[in-house]
């Protein structure tokens, strides 16, 4: 077969393989996140619908699909069904040019672990993020409605406010990275000095911490998350741009928003936490972590398998554990932990990324919008812009 | 029938950069909402810039991409001042229709 | 064949945005069409090499200054255009006249240019960031200061312009 048939069955592969895992994570992650608000806020979270909850999503999407969708009246009917598809485009697009890990040989035909490397990665990020904006502002508009008019400028205003923030911040590390291809900046934070990684928060001559911290909070403010999502909180402004969207449109923007979290969360991974470079050198023992881990959690499963706190647990957590045990061994087999281990590390960085989204989200209240405005262009974007210029100066002198 | 060429033909795309241009130029004359006139304006330009583009391809140099970063910043600041300019005669006059901000005329 | 027909595809669209631009009654169905036109240009950039140029258009044109547009449409609650007054005349004569005008044009470029030189996507690679940037800040590096000078007027202006006026 020739080259290039080989090329699209193998795109075609990964498409269809990074489509559903994306829209999978994206619905368990609101399962993790309702789980762990609720623990924060020692209650139980979702548990009826199957073990632990873990069918809640299913029943949500039954729910949401099975709902009638009611238009209302004198509403821009074009713009109004537009928008959430629009969101949900554009918060899918981007994941295609993130990069997962090394390279899959199968076969003999040897395969990059992302859908496109583009020249102009990190470009196509910014491009797809600054369109994000046209799906919250039509949905807004199109609703016919004050409150959501609102809600939709103000989230637009913000939305398009931070994402100055955040080109500065991702401009940094590019500059000592040199490259805007995000498989080259990921190569580029390769290796480790005495046990230090080289990841770009660890950098030198300027560790891009304060880019980092930067980068997070407007992330938060361009994925309109907790402290920034005044404009669709439920109790401001009756859930702002999304009010009067039911079932499926309203699913489209919640997807639209986990999705972002996830591209946005896995962007901060490969610009400064070094992608999927382990912590510590792998001749040092970094690739007996991932069967720790999983080796861990199976021991906690069988544990609390023997006094469970409800009695079909006596039943699903051993078998729980034993999964876990499975994918202990998995990492263990010499053939598949050069494809396994920067996957672990990568899914590992941007599970936690996630994890401090949630936790900001269960700990934080909303800033009001003068000050979310305010914070953006009086204090984060000169911040950005004298970062840039010392990592810049910097770059430049040691160079 | 002429051979398919291995590639598409410059003059198509200086074609194509024509054709929109006209269609600007239409919409300007012909339009009376001003903000749809200054959207055929940005048309314009941007037909513009595909030329630009063009003829840095056939020459092979990098300059006609610069022009086209300058022709796009040139315009991003004509959009702020000339948007700007707009809000203020809509909260004098309340009406968007060119044809009725005509106070000057005899 | 494939470049043939992916010129196709998205000159085809950028024509019908266009033509939907300056045909729209209400101002955001026309600022939606100048979003449609101004991504399929960005395609169309990075057909013919320039893949910074083609985000650049992405990011500043249609990321900003049409998300400014649809903003001011949106606060002012621009209605439909009413049209009153046009002369029928000019109506029906103008279209045919239009495509008349355009015809002839095609025709002189087909004639200027039988030779035109190919363009295969992917032989001009100077179009990247590094080269862009290396003569932005290198032999253009004045029009580059003065450009940045222009938007600082600009950010000026537009603030002066749409404050509250103190009584």
């Amino acid at each position: 077969m020739s080259p290039s048939v080989i090329f699209l069955i193998a795109t075609a592969i990964k498409l269809g393989l990074i489509a559903f895992v994306l829209l999978t994570a994206v619905a368990y992650i609101v399962w993790v996140e309702r789980k762990v608000i609720a623990h924060v806020q020692v209650r139980m979270g979702p548990s009826r619908v199957g073990p632990h909850g873990l069918l809640q999503p299913l029943a949500d999407l039954v729910k949401l699909i099975a709902k009638e969708g009611v238009i209302p009246a004198d509403v821009n009917k074009p713009l109004y069904l537009a928008a959430p598809l629009l969101a949900v485009f554009m918060a899918l697009i981007s994941i295609s040019v993130i990069p997962f890990g090394t390279s899959i040989t199968i076969m003999g035909h040897t395969t990059m672990m992302e859908l496109a490397d583009v020249n102009v990665g990190v470009l196509v990020i910014l491009a797809v993020s600054s369109l994000g904006v046209y799906g919250i502002a039509l949905g807004g508009w199109a609703s016919n409605s004050k409150y959501s008019l609102l809600g939709g400028l103000r989230s637009s205003a913000q939305m398009i406010s931070y994402e100055l923030p955040m080109s500065l911040a991702i401009a940094a590390p590019l500059l000592s990275a040199g490259s805007l291809s995000l498989r080259s900046i990921v190569n580029a934070q390769s290796g480790s000095w005495y046990g230090i990684p080289h990841w770009a928060i660890f950098a030198f001559p300027f560790p891009q911490i304060f880019s980092f911290i930067i980068f997070m909070i407007a992330a938060f403010a361009e994925t309109n998350r907790i402290p920034f999502d005044l404009p669709e909180a439920e109790n401001e402004l009756v859930a702002g741009f999304h009010v009067e969207y039911s079932s499926l449109g309203f699913a489209a923007f919640s997807t639209a928003e986990y999705a972002n979290m996830v591209t946005v969360c896995s962007v901060a991974t490969l610009l400064f936490l070094g992608g999927w470079h382990p912590l510590w050198p792998a001749h040092w023992g970094s690739d007996l972590v991932a069967p720790a881990i999983f080796a861990l959690a199976a021991a906690l499963c069988f544990y609390h398998g023997l006094n469970p706190a409800r009695p079909f647990d006596r039943i699903t957590l051993p078998v729980i554990g034993v999964v876990f045990l499975g994918c202990a061994g998995l990492f263990l087999v010499p053939m598949l932990v050069p494809i396994l281990m920067p996957l672990f590390w990568f899914l590992a960085k941007v599970s936690f990324l996630l994890f401090v989204f949630i936790w900001i989200r269960a700990t934080l209240p909303r800033f009001r919008y003068d000050q979310l405005m305010s914070f953006a262009w009086k204090f984060l974007f000169p911040v950005a812009l004298v970062n840039l210029l010392i990592t810049g100066f910097l770059v430049a002198l040691f160079s | 029938m002429p051979p398919i060429p291995n590639g598409v033909p410059e003059s198509f795309y200086l074609a194509l950069s024509a054709v929109l241009f006209v269609i600007g130029v239409a919409g300007f004359v012909f339009r009376r909402n001003i903000i749809t006139v200054f959207m055929c304006i940005e048309l314009m330009l941007n037909a513009v810039n595909l030329s630009f583009v063009t003829f840095a391809n056939q020459h092979k140099q990098v300059e006609g991409h610069l022009f086209t970063f300058f022709v796009m910043v040139v315009a991003a600041a004509e959009a702020a001042v000339g948007l700007a300019i707009i809000l203020t005669v809509f909260k004098n006059r309340t009406t968007l229709n060119i044809d009725e901000v005509d106070s000057l005329k005899n | 064949m494939g470049d043939l027909l992916f010129f196709g595809i998205f000159a085809l669209v950028a024509v019908l945005c266009a033509i939907n631009v300056v045909v729209q009654k209400h101002p955001i169905s026309s600022a939606i069409s100048l979003v449609g036109v101004m991504a399929s240009l960005a395609v169309l950039y990075l057909m013919l090499g320039g893949e910074f140029i083609a985000m650049a258009q992405i990011i500043v044109y249609a990321g900003a200054v049409m998300v400014l547009f649809v903003f001011v449409i949106m606060l002012l609650n621009a209605g439909v255009e009413v049209r009153r007054g046009r002369s029928w005349t000019a109506t029906i004569l103008g279209a045919p006249a239009l495509l008349g005008l355009l015809g002839v044009l095609a025709c002189l470029l087909a004639r200027w240019f039988p030779n035109s030189p190919v363009i295969k996507f992917g032989d001009f690679a100077g179009g990247g960031a590094r080269q862009v940037g290396y003569a932005l800040f290198t032999e253009y590096l004045l029009p580059f200061e003065v450009t940045s000078v222009l938007i600082l007027i600009a950010i000026l202006g537009a603030v002066v312009l749409a404050r509250k006026e103190l009584d």
